[in-house]
């Protein structure tokens, strides 16, 4: 390294606030060394900003405002990126479906490599990443001059929402891609704490049988544990719990204090979504199901009685 | 309209597989070898396009070692009118075919360009963007549902907490998640039709791409195995254990 990191986290929010995983990446970040900035590109987006100013660790927001910022379009965010990226030794994002959207383009246009999904930082320039649905773990050394990482955000701490008081600098918008148009989202509203940052999360599998069931019998202990609700793919495919709520390889990666998996096999891509969880509890009734190989408490039972039972007592 | 879609040969979905006691990789010498599942779905896709009379020709790409003819083969199995290998021996990484990608591209002038959102053996999720970010076009990636109509695709992505949708002037790209279709299966006929279909074979300097990798692998290891903890043979046990013992509760 012939100078000084200086990294830039591009924030994850919804213009009024900053998600959870832009703290893991601001931790992420600030291991890298140096100085960390934050990018808040948004529309209305002065709260979002005013939050990511308070994260400990971060000594400058970077707040771009402007309509077509509104929905992070991943062209418009990119050309925002992009004005401000010869400041920066590293780019980094969390590893959600947005981060991950927009830091290859980034990349590109920058002609340089991407690191994905980084667990761990070794050094500056060298990272640890889960290859093969994290059969392997690999330690990669990027030879570009700028990095461009995407961080895996159960593999890093959140930094405090709390105790920074970082500069706001206001930035004008370049302009957007005529190319593309938001024309709406449907976004689930539910008191549930997300998947990605629950502390507790019970998770169905195919054994449920149908979406009425799945609902009728998990819902009951979510609610109990104030936990998210997660699926395995079998269960997604077959239509009883909505898509994001997919726990995998190709799901979501997640972390929590306690995973209950609720008549989940145990396929390896859906291992590779939460076998870092602290405590896997399994209720399954087949006693050879692989989701017993990685739990620290098995209960051998049939879950439709089982599950009720655990609702119930708690 | 011309579709482009990008098939990888990968280590199939079902194959576990082992670091290499040199902790140089994953040990792939005589694993079973497949098309990249995000890629088939790509590849149904487009062919569903074609289906629909909404796309005229659709042409797979791979890059990558020699065997990679068979991932074509497989793809024109599918329904993919031709196809092209972009034959290396050299590692390739999602900036490279990216940019091969794009050479193809200028080439060919696709309307659109499918590929899948991810490959299971690197786990990336970069090719797709890096393409519509060097051939400067729009795109959606994760895509659940797709509608071509009057030069515009318009499509459903999967984000965080449900759908988004877009819509896109074309050309564009689309990578595709998990639950965009089914792909189907490939039919003996089908099969023995694939093989006499045109496949070109290029090298990336026929292209003028340099494909040297920008990330260098130091090792490889197994990660921390989970071992199995205790089973409980009752719910006011587990109970018990989630408070006394593990305090998440």
């Amino acid at each position: 390294m012939t100078s000084l990191a200086q990294v830039l986290v591009v924030a994850e929010h919804d213009n009024a606030s900053i998600k959870g995983a832009t703290l893991n990446t601001v931790t992420a970040a600030a291991q890298c060394g140096g100085d960390v900035h934050v990018l808040v590109a948004g529309a209305n987006a002065a709260a979002a900003a005013a939050a990511a100013a308070q994260i400990a660790g971060v000594t400058k927001v970077l707040h771009v405002d402007d309509a077509d910022l509104a929905h992070g379009l991943a062209e418009n965010v990119t050309a925002q990126i992009l004005a401000v990226a010869s400041n920066y030794s590293h780019l980094v994002f969390p590893a959600t479906a947005s981060g991950k959207n927009v830091a290859p383009r980034v990349a590109a246009k920058l002609d340089v490599g991407q690191v994905s999904d980084i667990t761990k930082v070794v050094s500056a320039d060298t990272f640890e990443r889960p290859i093969y649905a994290g059969n392997a773990i690999a330690t990669v050394q990027s030879t570009d001059a700028v990095k461009v990482l995407t961080v895996r955000t159960t593999g890093f701490d959140p930094a405090a929402a709390t105790g920074g008081s970082a500069a706001v600098e206001v930035l004008a918008a370049v302009g957007a891609s005529a190319a593309v148009s938001f024309m709406g989202s449907e976004i689930a509203k539910n008191d549930r704490p997300e998947l990605t940052a629950a502390k507790i999360i019970v998770s169905g599998g195919r054994a449920l049988g149908s979406s009425e069931k799945f609902m009728e019998v998990m819902t009951p202990l979510a609610d109990k544990l104030g936990a998210a609700m997660g699926a395995s793919r079998a269960a997604v495919d077959a239509g009883y719990a909505p898509n994001d709520w997919q726990v995998g390889q190709t799901g979501k990666i997640v972390a929590p204090q306690l995973y209950v998996a609720c008549g989940i096999s145990g396929a390896i891509q859906h291992l590779a979504g939460m076998k870092d969880s602290k405590v896997i509890v399994a209720i399954n009734k087949d006693p050879e199901a692989p989701i017993f190989s990685v739990a620290d408490y098995g209960l051998e039972a049939d879950l439709f009685v089982a599950v009720p039972e655990l609702a119930s007592v708690l | 309209m011309k579709v482009l879609v990008a098939v990888k040969r990968v280590v199939d979905y079902n194959v576990k597989v082992r670091v290499k006691s040199d902790n140089s990789g994953v040990d792939i010498a005589n694993v079973k070898m497949s098309m990249n599942p995000f890629d088939e779905i790509a590849m149904e896709e487009a062919v569903r396009l074609k289906e629909k009379g909404v796309v005229t020709e659709v042409i797979a790409v791979s890059c990558g070692v020699p065997q990679c003819t068979d991932t074509l083969r497989t793809a024109m199995a599918i329904g993919a009118d031709r196809g092209i290998l972009v034959e290396t021996t050299e590692e390739l990484q999602p900036l490279a075919v990216a940019k091969l990608l794009k050479a193809l591209v200028d080439k060919e002038q696709p309307g659109l360009v499918i590929l899948g959102k991810q490959a299971i053996d690197d786990d990336c999720n970069q090719t797709g963007q890096m393409l519509a970010a060097l051939a400067d076009l729009p795109q959606a990636t994760f895509a659940s549902k797709v509608d071509i109509a009057e030069g515009k695709a318009q499509i459903t992505r999967e984000v965080d907490g449900g759908s988004e949708y877009l819509s896109l002037s074309l050309p564009a790209i689309i990578t595709t998640d998990l639950r965009l279709n089914a792909p189907r299966y490939v039919t003996l006929p089908n099969i023995m039709k694939a093989k006499k279909k045109p496949l070109d074979i290029v090298k990336p300097e026929d292209l003028g791409v340099n494909v040297s990798p920008r990330i260098k692998t130091l090792r490889v290891v197994e990660p921390p195995q989970r071992s199995a903890g205790t089973k409980v043979p009752d719910v006011a046990t587990l109970v018990a254990k989630l408070k006394a013992e593990a305090k998440v509760i």
